[in-house]
């Protein structure tokens, strides 16, 4: 028969059929501490130049964590959802909960809120992962609705409309009580989001990282070299689930309140609009669009309080409208036409 | 022929039938592949080919029938499975990851294969066997000058050859080609026909092919496929001399 037995037959045969070209060089990720250290520096940098908006700096670092767990789903497993806020909100009430009734150190409580994020995510991702495009987005809205609702009716555990209040969190550590001017709230919050993020950068960057990103590029590629998919989802779905109920206890902790607008249809599609702004699937665009989001929602709406939605609206044209590589081409000409 | 009783046979497929409400895909369709079979699935367009190889890697699941991989029943398992148990496939339709660059696009393939796509934490940097792996196949498919490559920026002819790298990359015991020459212009798959011709021997290879020339060149075994039944199946010979072969599907 006519099939050669060698150590590489491709390898012969491919050679006679063209002459060897060089090797190019692999490709590598960056280092995974790079960026989350540079975020580090920026917003320590940031906490120290605009000491009287600690408040405002506390809550950009907040919705940066959150929208980083939305990039995971949206952006890096190419799952659109607009009940994102469900997962922040549990993580938020569960953190108050466990405030006020069972232990006021901060710590345990964003451990609370994290497995309650993550919980709330493993169970309706059992269900809501079995469905694709348009059918999981709707699925998505309902559930966070049906969550909403529940909160709501749970008056006694939730404070129902009125909001979860009451609480007040020991010193970070033993050691570093909340102070009124949030230079405790500012760090602590930063500090993890720096530390979650470089987790967040290690996962996209492992094996099953790899994999996740496979699946957003072609589930039926990675089906058929053997990956179960929707195992694979299942667990990316619980990691972001971890850092958005993370998000929400640090919103509990540091506001010291959870209204219901924590579970809102409205911070789920705030949320996607930042990612979407930011760029999604980097996971640094995540944080870029939350700080350019928030800033632009502060000083749009201290200057016209009902109007700041038309900057955002406009924004977002332009950047679903024009290409990156088109605006960085005109950004290059305006600066004078640097090579 | 009632087979998996047949030590060396590593796929069976018996009596598969295939129903989309009222349309019947696959009729009772029934064959064997061995270690070093190299057997061509051929038929007019729409004779359920590509539905049959659905079914087989575990993509559609057939109303009635069994198919046995190497000797276990896995009519009913997943892809996943499928694929652990040895078997692996191309698509008609190139069906790649379009913005990875080309190694990364082997190394998922070397990663699922050692079972590694559960782990989290050591970057895909971190395997450095893998990764000289990859670069071998890419060598060995002559593609070693595109392995940072975004895998869309290829001509159409490579993205075919990285098919076919993927489904080696798993070291299949079966391997269902479907169509790997498609939409390549003739004269300009001299690649894809050498990795075809230095497939390893003990490899059983099903491959539906619309080229009559390469078929009858590869084939050491043609099954006939028309509206969804098996017409005829033998060697090249008996097909080229089967008389409803010829009025079927010859045209000759």
């Amino acid at each position: 028969m006519n099939h050669p037995t060698m150590t590489h037959p491709v390898q012969a045969a491919v050679a006679v059929a063209m002459p060897l070209q060089p090797a190019q060089s692999a490709p590598r990720c960056a280092p995974p501490w790079r960026a989350p250290l540079l975020l580090l520096v920026a917003g320590l940098a940031a906490c120290a130049a605009f000491p009287d908006q600690l408040g405002l700096i506390t809550r950009i670092f907040i919705t940066g964590l959150f929208v980083l767990s939305l990039d995971l789903v949206v952006g890096v497993a190419g799952l659109a959802t607009l009940g994102h806020a469900a997962l922040f909100g549990l993580g938020a009430y569960a953190a108050g909960i466990f405030a006020l009734h069972a232990h006021a150190d901060p710590l345990l409580g964003l451990g609370v809120g994290i497995v309650a994020g993550a919980l709330t995510a493993l169970v309706s991702g059992a269900f809501l992962l079995r469905y694709q495009g348009f059918t999981f987005l709707m699925l998505t809205v309902a559930v966070s609705q049906i969550v909403l609702s529940l909160v709501q009716k749970a008056r006694n555990w939730t404070g129902g409309d009125d909001g979860l209040s009451g609480f007040a969190m020991a010193p970070l550590l033993g050691r570093f009580a909340f102070d009124l001017e949030g230079k405790v709230a500012a760090v602590y919050s930063l500090v993890v989001l720096v530390l979650l993020f470089y987790v967040a950068q290690r996962i996209v960057q492992s094996p099953f990282g790899l994999a996740v990103r496979g699946i957003h590029e072609n589930r039926a590629r990675m089906a058929a070299l053997g990956t179960p998919v929707f195992r694979r989802l299942w667990l990316l779905y619980t990691v972001a689930g971890a850092l958005a109920g993370a998000a929400g206890a640090l919103s509990a902790q540091t506001n010291a309140v959870v209204g219901t607008d924590s579970l809102s249809f409205a911070l789920s599609a705030e949320a996607l609009v930042m990612l979407i702004l930011g760029g999604a699937g980097q996971l640094t665009g995540a944080l870029v669009g939350a700080t350019v989001f928030t800033l632009l929602h502060h000083t749009a709406a201290s200057i016209n309080p009902y109007h700041w939605l038309f900057v955002v609206g406009g924004l977002l044209m332009l950047v679903v409208l024009v290409p990156p590589a088109k605006a960085w081409a005109w950004l290059r000409q305006r600066a004078g036409g640097v090579r | 022929m009632s087979g998996h009783a047949i030590p060396d046979t590593l796929l069976d497929v018996q009596a598969l039938d295939k129903r989309f409400g009222g349309l019947h895909v696959t009729r009772n369709v029934s064959f064997q592949l061995r270690a070093g079979d190299r057997l061509a699935l051929i038929g007019p367009n729409g004779a359920g080919k590509t539905t049959l190889v659905n079914q087989i890697s575990g993509v559609l699941e057939p109303s009635a029938g069994q198919i046995w991989l190497r000797g276990a029943d896995v009519t009913r398992t997943s892809q996943a499975q499928r694929v652990r148990a040895g078997l692996a496939r191309t698509f008609q339709i190139t069906t790649l990851a379009p913005h990875f660059a080309v190694q990364r696009q082997i190394e998922l393939a070397l990663f699922e294969r050692e079972g590694l796509t559960g782990r989290l934490w050591r970057s895909i940097d971190g395997y450095p066997a893998l990764q000289a792996e990859a670069q071998d196949i890419l060598a060995r498919f002559g593609l070693q000058a595109h392995a940072a490559t975004a895998t869309q920026d290829l001509a159409y002819g490579e993205q075919r050859l990285i098919e076919m790298a993927l489904a080696l990359a798993l070291r299949p015991k079966v391997l269902l080609l479907d169509e790997p020459m498609a939409g390549v212009p003739k004269g300009d798959g001299a690649r894809l026909l050498a990795a075809l011709d230095a497939l390893p021997g003990d490899l059983a290879v099903l491959i539906i092919e619309h080229d009559m020339d390469l078929v009858f060149r590869f084939a050491n075994r043609i099954v006939v496929l028309a509206e969804g039944a098996v017409l005829a199946d033998g060697s090249p010979d008996e097909i080229r001399r089967d008389p409803r072969v010829r009025a079927a599907y010859l045209g000759a």
